[in-house]
Formats: structure tokens, C-alpha cells, sequence
């Protein structure tokens, strides 16, 4: 048995801002795409990040992976903080940090062979393997991703966007990583194919003993894939649970409202349920409201919402929530 | 209730360098008044060149023949000057990214009032006071001045609400949507749904719901199609369809779909990947994916039959449907 308890990732006050120009004369705006990010990632677990476009989960992952290098906060690694790290340290850590992306033809060289791409990471993360060593490690990869021996020799574009991601899994697989994130991994599939994928992934996970961060904007997919869920509003964390509690009991009217938006595929229950009327829609992160960011969309938002930016609180059951109503509100479903 | 449009042995065919491929083939449906149809299937199914067929918007190297009938008009066949008679007033069509159905350089209202100043013969005044209205009709805030604004200047639902209140200007007897709100987030996705809805139960419009999402279908039509490989396999009214199916892919496809409230252990993935329409397999099309496959499925295509009253299915398996529960 894994040890779930212990914590692999910790992010501690993550906070990462663009500039954008306003003009050529003009001070920068500054996009806050993460603000004050805090979280643990234990050995094991997958834990979902949810969110609408813009909310900063992409920018998250990427935070994560020290692709983007974070304005302000720590990024522990077991442990050690790898936010800072010259850039040949973090190479060898990338062995262990790996990520998978929502296009999967997109993020595939097209000129390399798949043979060529599943190899690549080897030879700038373990160049210590020689030729034939790395050929065994590809074909076994390929097999443990559903991929036949003979594609070896062929080029991305001969494959299907379920056959890319598999190539795209293999990559990220083969140099035996304990963490990947999975950026929308299955958002651009069919669906008979997403289910594939997502089978696939839960498979490996139990093979290799990976640890998972999914992030997805598809409410259903994270359900069916997380262990916990983060739910991110405007780049801040505004709930964090486990997967059932989310779903049965959430804290946070946010949270709600994503849920009954979900689209169920049941008819009866379908007609039955009611959507929380979220009114307008995400407001820009550039120019965000006061308080609650989330106030100008939340149907139980009081006056005392704007003055005071809610603090994520600590609840019984290892649930973070940020909602100062959160003692008063119901928010089951049904409620 | 009368049907609005009936469709009848609609073929689909592009040419390509040196041969033909058929992207749909043999389409039977009818679409009576007021009714929401939901149109399902995966990339390659044929969902869409179905409808880009009936609207006379297939690629160039496209044919269509057969028939799609409204009222007494043909569509399948007639040429653009004929078909601007009907299309914007009679049957319009909305698509998954409103930004590229959207002209960037006329301002909303200009776009807008143009339909009803072709169709309607509104001077430009009283086109512009139904356009307002209409623009506040599908919710958009402040909708004078965003009658003023240019696409770009409008985020992504409230263009997608510009497109729905231009396809509805006219009061449409057939709205044919497609993919509208596959780029959207759920929450908007959600006020979309709701929104065509209430305006088509309002208009007494006729949807077709062009889309792979069965949440989406379930939550809004009254009857779906399913289609793979070019041919519709089976169709029926959504209760039916998602509580008892009866084609191996139908089933397939719900199978597949991960349910919010539920958090089952694996999904029950189909085999395999959807075909290529160039090199269709013989027999009934699905058989190489399909779980309860027998020799005559290699060999002979299924012709969609009437299964009880209700629904119509291509499939020579009879027996039970059955590899665990149904969600």
C-alpha cells in the first residue's frame, strides 16, 4: 500500500501576475492570473483542478512544473523548493515532474518519429541510457499505453487524436515520473475515445504508482478521475475537498453552481433538477471586483462580501473553503 | 402535429482527387413543429454535412441529393438565389464558434438589422427597434449599446446570444444548431440551454441540436438520432433512447459518458476508433467496434427498421443489450 498520507507537493502562497500592454506610452496592466495559492498533493492521489476558462488552472499546472516561473510562493518537492532552483538542477528533477497536453497532435514534433518523440525525454533526462537501452524503454512504454510495436517508425500525423494522446502519455511516462499533469487531456476527443483515455490513465496510475494533477474544465471528467478536487475562481483556490464531498456537500456557492450546470446525461433527472442562475459571466482578471471576486455572480452575496476578501478557512475533514457565509448556507444539491 | 421539414434519402458526397467519398448516406428524419431534435454522433458521423446539406453550405466539392422537404419546397438541390428566399427566415443555423460566423467589421446591429430589411422588408428604423429587442429578448444586458458594439468587443456567450437572437430574428419554423455550445463554460452553457429553450418553446421554432454531449441532449430534446459512419443507427425519443437503447453504439456512447453524480470505478470504453468514411467496413459499419457482432453483421448493412411503435434501429442483434447497467 502507498503511503496517501504523505504529502508529495506543497504550494504555498503562490501567486503569479502577467503585464500586459495597454499601449505604447501606457503603464502595464497586470493580469492576476494566481493569487495566494495554497495546497497539498499526496503520494498517490489524483487531485482534480476545475475551473472556467481563465480561472488560472493552465497557468497553475505550468507553475507546478516551473515552465512559468511563479511571481511570489514556494513549489515544494518533497520536500524542497524547486521554484528556485538553478535551471540544471530542475532539469533533473523533471524526470520525476511530467505533463500532458490538451492538443495532442499540437504538442507532437512533427518531424520526429514516435519512436523519436516517446525517446526524447530520455536523452535530456537520462542520458546515462545508451541507444538500445532507450529503444526497450520505448517499446515498453508503448506497450504499456496501448500502442502496437510496428507504429515505432511512424510520423504524428499517420495517428487519430486518441492515438496522439497515447503517444503523448508514452512521452510523458517514460522516464518513470511520480507526478504528471494532465493539462485537459481528453477535452479535444470523441467521446468513445475520452473514455479510453481515462480508463488509460487510471490503469497507468495503478501500474506505475503515479500521483495525478487533472485539471479539466469538464466537471463529470474530474469527478470520475479525482480523488480531491481544487475548485479555482479568478486564480484564487475558492474550495478544496474530497471528490464525494464536492459533489454532495459543497461548501462554497461557487462550487454549486458549477455542479448544477453540469450537463447529466439522464433525462428524468435532467428535467427535474434546477440550475442555480449564475448570472453574467467570469469577470476579467485584470480588473477584479473588491472582497469576493466571485460577489458579483453569487446569488447569496451580501453587502459585507465586497469589503472583505474571505480568508480560506481550515473545516472539520481536511476541506478548505472561502466563503465567509459558509456556516449559514445550504448548498446540498436539492437544496 | 405537422412536420416542418421532412428529410428523405439524403446522400452527402465529396469528390477528391480521384474518387468519392460519402459522408452521408441514405438520411431518413421528419421534424414536426415545435419540437427539439437532437442530432448525435462522434467526428466523422455525418451530423453535420447532414444539415451543412440542407442549408446549401456544403464545401465546394460537395453534392447532395435526395430530398428535404419544407412545406412544398425542396431544399436539397435548389440554387443560392432560391434558397435566400428560405434561409435567415424559414430555417437558420447556428454554429459552435460565433466569432467566425460573425462579420468583425459591421457593428452588431447593422448585421443584425440587415436580415429583417432582406427578409421582412423593415426600413432600417424599424429594424433596428427589433433588434434591440431582440438582443434584450436573449438576455443581453444594456442591449442598446451593445447593438453598437463590434463582435470582437463582446465576450464569448454574449456573442454566442448575438447569433441566437439573429437566427431567431425572423421567427424561424426550423433552428438548426450546431456544437453551440461546445466552446462555452458550463455555466454559460447552461444559460445558452435555457435560453433556446425557453425561445423556441416561446417562437414554436423546431431545433436540431447538432451534438456529441448526451448531457446536453438529455437536459433539452424530446427526440435524438444517432448516427455513425455517415447513417443514422438508431433514433427515437431521448427517454427511450438513453433508458433502454438499442443499438450496440447507442449503448457504446452512454457508456462512455462520465456522469457528475455518480463516480463509477471505470467507464466501459467502445473498442477501437470511429472509421474513416473513405474505407468504410463492410457490412454494417460499427462491426469491427462492436461487442455483439455475428457473421452476418461482416457482410450484410442492417437497414434502420421500426422496433415497436416508437423507434427505428439498423442492427441485426436482437437479443438483450447487456454489459452491466445502464446509467
Amino acid at each position: 500500500m502507498l503511503d496517501r498520507t504523505e504529502d508529495l507537493l506543497r504550494i504555498e502562497n503562490l501567486s503569479k501576475s502577467f503585464s500586459i500592454s495597454a499601449g505604447l506610452f501606457a503603464k502595464p496592466l497586470q493580469l492576476r492570473a494566481l493569487q495566494d495559492i495554497n495546497f497539498t498533493v499526496k503520494r498517490g492521489e489524483t487531485l482534480g483542478i476545475v475551473g472556467e476558462s481563465g480561472c488560472g488552472k493552465s497557468t497553475l499546472g505550468r507553475c507546478i512544473l516551473q515552465l512559468l516561473t511563479p511571481d511570489e510562493g514556494r513549489v515544494l518537492w518533497l520536500g524542497q523548493d524547486i521554484s528556485k532552483l538553478p535551471a540544471e538542477e530542475m532539469r533533473k528533477k523533471r524526470r520525476d515532474l511530467q505533463i500532458i497536453f490538451q492538443d495532442p497532435l499540437a504538442s507532437l514534433n512533427p518531424r520526429m518519429t514516435v519512436g523519436e518523440i516517446i525517446a526524447d525525454p530520455l536523452r535530456t533526462l537520462m542520458p546515462e541510457i545508451d541507444a538500445r537501452g532507450r529503444r526497450e524503454r520505448v517499446l515498453k512504454t508503448m506497450e504499456a499505453v496501448g500502442l502496437l510495436p510496428e507504429m515505432i517508425n511512424r510520423y504524428p500525423h499517420e495517428f487519430s487524436g486518441g492515438q496522439a494522446q497515447r503517444i503523448g502519455i508514452a512521452r510523458a511516462l517514460i522516464s518513470e515520473p511520480k507526478l504528471i499533469v494532465c493539462d485537459e487531456p481528453v477535452s479535444a476527443l470523441d467521446v468513445s475515445i475520452q473514455a479510453q483515455i481515462l480508463n488509460l490513465l487510471s490503469d497507468l496510475k495503478d501500474q506505475f504508482g503515479l500521483t495525478l494533477i487533472f485539471i479539466s474544465h469538464n466537471l463529470s471528467v474530474v469527478r470520475h478521475v479525482s480523488d480531491r478536487i481544487l475548485v479555482l475562481y479568478l486564480g484564487r483556490v475558492v474550495e478544496l475537498a474530497d471528490g464525494d464531498d464536492i459533489y454532495g456537500d459543497p461548501r462554497h456557492p461557487y462550487t454549486r453552481a458549477l455542479l448544477t450546470a453540469v450537463p447529466i446525461p439522464d433525462p428524468k433527472r435532467a428535467r427535474q433538477r434546477t440550475i442555480d442562475g449564475l448570472v453574467g459571466e467570469i469577470p476579467s482578471p485584470i480588473n477584479q471586483p473588491s472582497g469576493c471576486t466571485f460577489r458579483t455572480r453569487c446569488r447569496y452575496a451580501q453587502l459585507r462580501c465586497a469589503e472583505v476578501r474571505p480568508p480560506l478557512e481550515n473545516l472539520p475533514g481536511e476541506r478548505l473553503v472561502a466563503c465567509i457565509r459558509w456556516q449559514e448556507l445550504d448548498l446540498k444539491p436539492g437544496a | 402535429m405537422t412536420d416542418v421539414l421532412v428529410v428523405d434519402d439524403l446522400d452527402v458526397t465529396f469528390a477528391l482527387h480521384d474518387s468519392e467519398v460519402k459522408a452521408v448516406s441514405d438520411l431518413d428524419f421528419s421534424l414536426a413543429q415545435g419540437e427539439t431534435l437532437a442530432v448525435v454522433g462522434e467526428s466523422g458521423s455525418g451530423k453535420s454535412q447532414a444539415f451543412l446539406s440542407i442549408m446549401g453550405l456544403l464545401a465546394r466539392n460537395g453534392k447532395a441529393s435526395g430530398r428535404a422537404m419544407m412545406g412544398d419546397v425542396n431544399l436539397i438541390g435548389l440554387p443560392p438565389n432560391e434558397l435566400d428566399r428560405y434561409r435567415g427566415k424559414d430555417i437558420a443555423m447556428i454554429f459552435q464558434d460565433p466569432m467566425t460566423s460573425l462579420n468583425p467589421t459591421l457593428k452588431v446591429k447593422t448585421q443584425l438589422a440587415e436580415v429583417l430589411v432582406r427578409h421582412q422588408g423593415y426600413d432600417n428604423e424599424k429594424a433596428n427597434r427589433a433588434v434591440v429587442e431582440m438582443l434584450e429578448r436573449v438576455g443581453i444586458p444594456e442591449p442598446v449599446k451593445r447593438a453598437n458594439a463590434y463582435p470582437h468587443e463582446l465576450s464569448g456567450g454574449m456573442r454566442q446570444r448575438v447569433m441566437i437572437a439573429m437566427a431567431l430574428l425572423c421567427r424561424p419554423k426550423i433552428l438548426i444548431a450546431d456544437e453551440p455550445t461546445t466552446a462555452l463554460d458550463v455555466t454559460v452553457q447552461a444559460q445558452m440551454l435555457d435560453l433556446f429553450k425557453t425561445l423556441t418553446h416561446d417562437f414554436g421554432t423546431a431545433m436540431v441540436l447538432i451534438t456529441h454531449d448526451l448531457g446536453v441532449v438529455a437536459g433539452i430534446a424530446d427526440r435524438m438520432m444517432v448516427m455513425y459512419g455517415g447513417r443514422c443507427v438508431e433514433k427515437g425519443p431521448t427517454d427511450t433512447l438513453f433508458y433502454d437503447p438499442r443499438h450496440p453504439y447507442t449503448l457504446g456512447l452512454l457508456h462512455s459518458t462520465p456522469h457528475v453524480a455518480k463516480r463509477a470505478r471505470r467507464l466501459d470504453p467502445i473498442q477501437g476508433l470511429p472509421p474513416s468514411l473513405e474505407h468504410l467496413p463492410r457490412g454494417c459499419a460499427f462491426h469491427p467496434r462492436c461487442a455483439f457482432r455475428f457473421e452476418r453483421c461482416f457482410e450484410e448493412r442492417p437497414p434502420l427498421l421500426p422496433v415497436e411503435a416508437v423507434r427505428e434501429k439498423a442492427c441485426w442483434y436482437q437479443g438483450e443489450l447487456k454489459y452491466g447497467e445502464v446509467a
